[in-house]
């Protein structure tokens, strides 16, 4: 029951970290005790958790580099701005919690249908190809948003491509992206959407499909060998990821005045992977703190000005080389160690697999 | 090779239409595999010509040759990881031409390795879980979601996965990560995984490899427990002589990828051709 038992440990521990750190930042908030920078972070904190974790599955879970999820988070965002300002403008819904979740859903589910798209030639790739394939598709995303204009005419959207010259009231200008954008996200939607990816994602490792998933990244020959069919599994984790992204950015898009395509350039995409990277490949806890402090620790250097970005790529090595270096890990363990070792009793002693065990 | 202990019975052989042999008990059973004139290319060399082979419903067969005489490849024509250049691949009488890996496996083949290829990051029991992925399933959504299906499923699977790991008597390691294993324990954990597809036609790729002699002594008795119990086929690949002959009823030998004798095993060891392709050879070096 020991490895079983961990994983519920380890279960508990993220949904409870995310918990904690919600209503901590609740409290701070309502004894004003938050800064205001710091409090402008808090949803795109959530946002980028939420990419974090759905990249993790990609990259972690199924194991395969996908360098394309901030085109899946692009698409997510202006479909979000798009439905969002359809339904103020054209049916007059002022409730923000419904236009929100509709935008969410929507978000999520234009991201999934782009995500079958380009899985299905994609996929079928492996290793590098596939990450350059996946990065020239989240370019090709963002080059079409940027030609695309739209707008809300009476009830109905009018969209043009290259073509700005629209009826009604622009809702996507083409390369200036979305403009005066009614803000509706909320930090508390942030929270519920990391804790349903979390959900979705933990729940699914520990399935019969993730289990698949990951037979399929250790060995792909013994899983087909098994009966596992490789496209479907692949393309399963491929296309919940992409609906992830897009749930997230839907929730970033409504976050902000205006947002412009290039904010989701491959370099986002690279960001997201340096989160996972960081936090850990596979490890979905790692990733929810890792997006944290690489979200928050940029907002702390602003202090350097111009020397910002240098001291956050040498702090970047910095922890790469100490999390990676396996005598200071030893260090780390045997300081956790204590903590470790409330939660499961003392084992009587691990049994010596040196020698044959069959005796 | 007279003080080999014996696992086999001394099964009465006889010749089935195909120009093969299969034990007596198994002539009236459709044969679970029969290759007809088998071959594939690799640009111009011929890694396997002519292959004739037909085994019997519960038979234990060995197939064994010098190193590079075409065994694996053999292997990885039946489990359609290549597709052949000519001939046929029957499995319980249906044509195999044009299957995918996927379709073979669920057709009744399972294999294990020769280098192993467990699921190293997974523990053992999800190894075996994951042999079981067509045997019980649930969906997806079930699964996120952790309807009732997924529940009653996911016991199922567990206390199918014990079962099949007490064979080896390895419940005790359910836990482990299976790529801490030691070697012997990774190939045992290989074959309980293969098993767990529910097969009609078990292979095994050097099953024995890295095996000390108790091992290997062990390993007989449970390659002859599983024919018992499953009821199934099992074709293996060995080196280990002593292994060879002492479980399998029917011996195929293989070289430069032509067969070359066909036989029980004292015929085996007693044919010329063998002796001089692979035995004689070992008793020069």
């Amino acid at each position: 029951m020991n490895a079983k038992k961990k994983k519920l440990i380890y279960n508990a521990v993220t949904f409870g970290l995310v918990t904690v750190a919600f209503v901590v930042c609740r409290l701070l908030d309502s004894m004003n005790l938050m800064s205001r920078s710091f409090g402008g972070q808090l949803i795109p904190i959530c946002c980028w958790i939420v990419m974090a974790v759905s990249l993790n599955l990609v990259v972690g879970i199924s194991g395969e580099l996908s360098l394309g999820h901030a085109g899946f988070m692009g698409i997510g965002a202006f479909t979000g701005i798009i439905f969002s300002g359809w339904m103020q403008h054209a049916f007059n819904v002022q409730d923000t919690t419904v236009r929100l979740i509709v935008a969410i859903i929507a978000g999520a589910v234009f991201s999934g249908i782009a995500g079958t798209l380009i899985g299905i030639p994609v996929l079928r790739l492996k290793g590098d190809y596939l990450a350059i394939v996946t990065l020239a598709f989240s370019e090709i995303i963002r080059s079409l948003i940027n030609c695309l204009y739209v707008s809300v005419d009476g009830k109905r959207l009018a969209f043009g491509f290259l073509d700005s010259k629209l009826p009604g009231r622009l809702l996507l200008n083409g390369p200036n992206g979305a403009v005066s954008v009614d803000i509706i996200a909320t930090f508390s939607a942030g929270f519920i959407l990391i804790m349903i990816t979390l959900f979705i994602v933990l729940n699914l490792t520990n399935s019969r499909s993730g289990r698949a998933i990951q037979a399929i990244r250790d060995s792909r020959i013994a899983a087909e060998s098994v009966g596992i069919n490789v496209t479907k599994y692949r393309m399963m984790a491929f296309v919940t990821s992409a609906m992830l992204a897009g749930a997230a950015g839907a929730l970033f898009g409504l976050n902000f005045n205006s947002l412009a395509p290039s904010k989701f350039q491959f370099t986002q995409s690279i960001n997201v992977l340096v989160f996972v990277v960081l936090g850990g490949i596979g490890n979905i806890l790692g990733s929810v703190i890792s997006a944290t402090a690489l979200t928050i620790l940029p907002e702390m250097l602003r202090d350097f000005g111009q020397y910002r970005m240098l001291i956050y790529a040498i702090v970047l090595i910095l922890v790469m080389l100490v999390t990676n270096n396996p005598l200071l890990r030893s260090f780390f363990d045997r300081l956790i160690a204590p903590v470790k070792s409330l939660f499961h009793e003392k084992k009587p002693s691990e049994p010596d697999f040196k020698g044959g065990d069959t005796q | 090779m007279t003080e080999i202990k014996k696992h086999r019975s001394d099964t009465k052989m006889v010749p089935v239409p195909s120009h093969s042999i299969v034990p007596e008990r198994d002539v009236n059973e459709i044969p679970v595999l029969e290759t007809r004139h088998l071959g594939i290319e690799f640009g111009g060399l011929k890694a396997v010509d002519d292959f004739n082979l037909t085994i019997g419903k519960t038979e234990i067969a060995g197939l064994i040759g010098p190193n590079g005489a075409g065994k694996t490849t053999v292997f990885n024509l039946l489990t359609k990881v290549y597709e052949p250049t000519s001939g046929a691949v029957l499995v319980n009488g249906q044509d195999l031409h044009g299957m995918t890996i996927v379709q073979a496996s669920k057709l009744g083949i399972a294999r294990t390795f020769q280098n192993i290829r467990l699921f190293d990051k997974m523990t053992v029991e999800e190894n075996v879980r994951i042999g079981l992925h067509n045997q019980i399933r649930y969906d997806m959504f079930s699964g996120i979601l952790r309807l009732p299906r997924y529940w009653k499923q996911e016991k199922r699977q567990h206390e199918r996965a014990m079962e099949l790991l007490d064979i080896f008597g390895m419940q005790n390691l359910a836990d482990e990560v299976s790529g801490s294993l030691p070697y012997g324990a990774q190939r045992r954990l290989e074959i309980v995984r293969a098993l767990a597809t529910d097969p009609k036609l078990l292979l095994l790729d050097e099953p024995a490899a890295g095996m000390n002699p108790h091992e290997t002594e062990e390993l007989m008795e449970n390659i002859a427990k599983i024919r018992d119990q499953f009821q199934i086929a099992i074709l293996l690949i060995e080196h280990d002589m002593s292994l060879v002959m002492g479980v399998c009823e029917g011996i195929c030998v293989l070289n430069f990828g032509r067969v070359i004798a066909k036989g029980t095993a004292d015929e085996i060891q007693a044919n010329p051709d063998v002796i001089e392709a692979y035995l004689g050879k070992k008793k020069e070096g």
